[in-house]
């Protein structure tokens, strides 16, 4: 009896939330799921087109989104770029200011400076990076710098050259979210235990070794959580490529987060543009099941 | 492990004096390339931020016409390009706009949340392990894949451009996170506390009023504090779901001057700075409350 009055009550707790839920993400999921089955313009697309949408954008057909000529380019090849220097870049320099920056005096002062890009938001830094990147001497410091070391040098135009726009947007990304990873594993070294490290030095191991054989192995588990992290968000990324580039030059700086949004909003091609955000949850599903499991394991430890 | 760590201490006192002395002098000479290192990279990281905070407070014609590191040479401050873009390019109504979005889209989830976190931390029944479950699965859920069918039900109930439209959504989107979070806070609570108030006969709800929410408003202002500053630089969910620019927040309104004025640096960066001011101050004020909320999950978004 007491455990069937538990049970109303606790669905009762649960309803709002789960309310909510169902109609801002589980259905929305699901409408999505079967509006990419079908093609054509407009908002809600008539026209059953089967795996089309999927074929094409998985096939070549779009070779903004994925061009398989070589070199390979496209959103689907820039989200890659986007996981090994963005994931990368954040968790090493991460690491080395929670190495390097333990126990200074100023340690509390250079870590808030590296965490305040992240109390602002993608469009105000991405104001920050336009200026920063502007070819316009005057404006763009960047510029500036490398003509002043070599004058008569053409300025680079960051943000306007096929090949140069990824890397630039991942360096604001990395300006953006290397305070959350040095957080977080910052967190973690300073829980490692001292004992050991302080015994390996007395026995003479310099620190770059009780890095590499101490630090870093009990670091593990952290590590990857963040590495994960930044994988998730450089996959569902929109904003930052929205306002610095808006994709451009020519389509070149494309993720597949944007090319959703460029597909639906701005193509009106929704079933098209539903395929993507299919494509881009079936990426995101080995994270998902790796976050469940993560804290599963977390629940049985306690 | 312990055995290695004593048979390290012992040794002669001789051999562990000399080894200290070089080793202190070691680690001296490593501070201080420590704090080279440090005071490079954070220049680094400060110097673009700064670069448009000091344009932002320069004469127009002065931008035009020389750099903002030239400031030393040429040093000349206005406010005026924060009274032109508060003024004439309404972004205090944007900044008006971005409360009336935020405060309700901050209250609402953390209502809902702990509510929602209280019954799956606190009570036992069926099912619950699978809701929690689910929630984190949620939580990894691209919003790009609920977009289109939000907006189609916004227009069939008639939400469209309205206020309750974005409180909805950003509240349905904080919840994930928002239960996570509290969750994992009301499940840490003594569980005596809550069983000793049952067999006194208080309900569940007047146990969650009266003993989980005042234990743990550490919890409720981290998260709190973090979904506020996470609604307030929402760009995408405010272009994409509020269909009305009279309605558009300060991350829109930026968004749009960047695009009209794509060059005019003296709008854009007082703009930005606008739009920047209130995570800064909260940031200040709270930092280790903000910090907390978002280290807790870092999968939110």
């Amino acid at each position: 009896m007491k455990v069937k009055r538990d049970s109303i009550q606790g669905w009762l707790f649960l309803a709002p939330a789960l309310i909510l839920l169902v109609a801002y993400l589980v259905y929305p999921c699901l409408s999505t799921l079967k509006m990419s089955f079908y093609g054509g313009q407009g908002f809600s697309p008539k026209r059953f087109v089967g795996f089309a949408n999927y074929a094409r954008l998985l096939g070549g057909g779009d070779s903004l989104f994925l061009n398989l000529k070589w070199p390979p380019s496209g959103a689907l090849i820039n989200n890659i770029l986007w996981i090994l220097f963005f994931a990368g870049g954040t968790v090493v320099i991460g690491l080395a200011i929670a190495v390097l920056a333990d126990g200074l005096r100023l340690e509390k002062i250079f870590k808030s400076l590296i965490f305040l890009p992240m109390i602002i938001s993608a469009t105000a830094a991405s104001v920050i990076f336009r200026f920063l990147y502007s070819p316009d001497p005057h404006i763009g410091l960047l510029n500036a710098f490398i003509s002043s070391i070599s004058p008569g040098k053409k300025p680079i135009p960051w943000l306007g050259s096929t090949d140069i726009v990824n890397i630039a947007l991942i360096g604001a990304g990395i300006w953006i979210w290397t305070g959350l990873s040095m957080t977080v594993l910052s967190a973690a070294y300073k829980s490692l235990d001292r004992e050991i490290l302080e015994a390996a030095k007395v026995d003479g191991a310099s620190s770059w070794t009780c890095f590499w054989r101490i630090s870093l192995p009990m670091l593990e588990d952290q590590i990857v959580f963040v590495a994960i992290t930044m994988i998730i968000n450089s996959l569902k990324l929109v904003d930052l490529v929205l306002v610095m580039t808006g994709g451009g030059p020519m389509g070149s700086s494309r993720t597949i987060g944007f090319s959703f949004y460029w597909e639906v909003f701005n193509n009106n091609l929704v079933g098209y543009g539903s395929a993507i955000a299919m494509i881009l949850l079936i990426l995101l599903i080995p994270f998902m099941v790796f976050q469940v499991r993560r804290i599963k394991a977390q629940e049985s430890y306690q | 492990m312990s055995l290695e760590v004593s048979s390290y201490q012992q040794g002669s006192d001789h051999q562990v004096a000399s080894s200290r002395r070089s080793a202190s002098s070691r680690r001296a000479w490593g501070r201080a390339l420590r704090t080279i290192i440090m005071l490079t990279l954070a220049l680094i990281w400060f110097i673009p931020a700064f670069g448009l905070f000091i344009t932002s407070l320069r004469p127009q014609s002065d931008i035009a016409t020389s750099g903002w590191w030239r400031i030393f040479a040429v040093p000349r401050f206005t406010f005026e390009n924060y009274s032109i873009v508060l003024g004439s390019h309404n972004f205090s109504t944007n900044f008006l706009n971005s409360f009336i979005i935020t405060i309700p889209s901050t209250i609402l989830p953390i209502a809902l949340g702990a509510l929602a976190a209280y019954a799956l931390a606190c009570m036992n029944f069926r099912g619950r392990n699978f809701v929690f479950f689910s929630v984190i699965a949620i939580l990894v859920l691209p919003l790009q894949t609920t977009w289109v069918p939000v907006l189609r039900m916004q227009s069939r109930f008639h939400m469209t451009g309205s206020w309750i439209s974005i409180w909805l959504a950003h509240t349905a989107y904080g919840l994930p996170f928002a239960i996570f979070l509290l969750r994992t806070f009301f499940a840490e609570l003594p569980k005596e506390l809550l069983e000793a108030a049952r067999i006194d006969g208080h309900s569940e709800f007047s146990i969650f009023c009266k003993i989980v929410i005042p234990l743990s408003v550490p919890a409720i202002a981290s998260l709190g504090i973090f979904q506020f500053v996470w609604v307030w630089n929402d760009l995408m969910n405010a272009l994409v779901l509020l269909q009305n620019p009279k309605k558009f927040p300060l991350t829109v309104a930026l968004q749009g001057l960047l695009g009209q004025y794509g060059s005019e640096w003296n709008l854009l960066a007082s703009g930005a700075f606008v739009s920047m001011s209130i995570p800064l101050v909260v940031f200040f004020l709270l930092q280790r409350y903000f910090v907390r909320g978002l280290t807790a999950g870092a999968v939110k978004g």
